[in-house]
């Protein structure tokens, strides 16, 4: 940081290897995020053939978010320790990776089956300020966040399909967000494994 | 593993070391010689050429490749410290939460340099994964950072 500060000194512009790691107190603004999150939605819109593809674009976009997010939280709130089981994973998601991303820890974690978990968000950031045309039928932009989740499960160990769909909540205007993650067997083996 | 490593008989040579980020899927991303003289080095191999001491620690330390995925599932720290021996060479290892293995071949026994060292590559490495621009599995090339990593190793293996 000091050697950072000596270049910018003298003009020059510090590779980001000698730039302080961020400390994670810096926020965006919600109007400037949904503006960027609507433009690359609309971007991939008008390059995919399917509302498939569409959601799988906006999955490899979050992918690479969950893969750094993964690293950085491990390093600056976990103070380097990695997750070797499923609960761990999925708390630290749940938790750490939700906070940072959106402010606050994801409202329900639940057990479908076995292989399968579910996240649920009451109003997913992602989501908030979209309304999907008819002609996008079932499009769910929260694709965005099963995305992030796949990029962290994927890096620490435990790969698995994951998607988002809405659930409809009584009581409540607009449905809720589930994020729906299908484990791989190899992860359950090992889960297995290492014991109960 | 013992009957597929080459045997050779040799004596010890002083802070010879090579350093190598390896990927998740076993991709190497970053390779580093550091430490030897080139007689120090030509003295270990076997035709006395540099070039076949730095395939024998690229081969040992892949080796140890398979005992660190071991490892890295029987514990949540990041440093795994000693996890191989060939010779008179140790292999430390260092594995990420997105599961890169920072593998650290040396023939000295200083745990703690190696825990700093490890600690100082890491933060750079965060900064270079943290760059969009930079795929999670492509090689790292930044010169800045080949020159954090030499400048660490020189601080903490004098």
């Amino acid at each position: 940081a000091r050697r950072a500060r000596a270049m910018q000194r003298q003009g020059q512009t510090p590779s980001i290897v000698d730039r302080p790691l961020p400390k994670g107190r810096s926020e965006v603004s919600l109007s400037a995020f949904s503006f960027l999150f609507s433009e690359l939605v609309q971007y991939h819109r008008t390059r995919a053939s399917s509302i498939a593809e569409l959601e799988q674009k906006l999955s490899e976009a979050g992918e690479g978010v969950g893969s750094r997010m993964l690293e950085v939280l491990a390093h600056r709130e976990k103070s380097n320790r990695r997750e070797i089981r499923l609960q761990g994973i999925l708390q630290f998601i749940n938790t750490n990776v939700w906070r940072c991303l959106f402010g606050k820890v994801a409202d329900s974690l639940e057990i479908y089956n076995d292989d399968e978990y579910v996240l649920g968000d009451k109003s997913l950031v992602v989501n908030r300020y979209i309304s999907v045309p008819k002609d996008l039928g079932d499009l769910n932009c929260g694709a965005f966040a099963a995305g992030v989740v796949k990029g962290v499960l994927r890096d620490a160990g435990f790969p698995a399909e994951v998607s988002a769909y809405y659930a409809e909540v009584d009581g409540q205007r607009t449905p809720k967000t589930n994020i729906l993650m299908k484990f791989a067997p190899e992860v359950l083996e090992r889960e297995k494994r290492l014991g109960a | 593993p013992s009957a597929r490593r080459p045997r050779l008989a040799h004596g010890a040579m002083v802070g010879l070391a090579t350093f190598m980020i390896v990927s998740k899927e076993d991709v190497p991303q970053y390779e580093c010689d550091f430490g030897a003289s080139r007689e120090q080095a030509a003295g270990y191999a076997p035709g006395g050429k540099k070039d076949d001491a730095a395939h024998l620690h690229q081969f040992v330390m892949h080796a140890a490749l398979d005992f660190v995925d071991e490892r890295q599932w029987e514990t949540n720290t990041m440093n795994l410290k000693l996890v191989d021996r060939f010779n008179d060479l140790l292999v430390y290892a260092f594995v990420t939460a997105g599961g890169s293995r920072f593998l650290l071949l040396h023939d000295q026994r200083n745990e703690e340099n190696v825990r700093n060292f490890f600690h100082d590559v890491h933060e750079l490495y965060l900064k270079i994964l943290l760059n969009p621009f930079h795929s999670p599995r492509a090689p790292i090339v930044d010169e800045t950072f080949d020159a954090r990593v030499r400048e660490s190793a020189k601080r903490h293996f004098p």
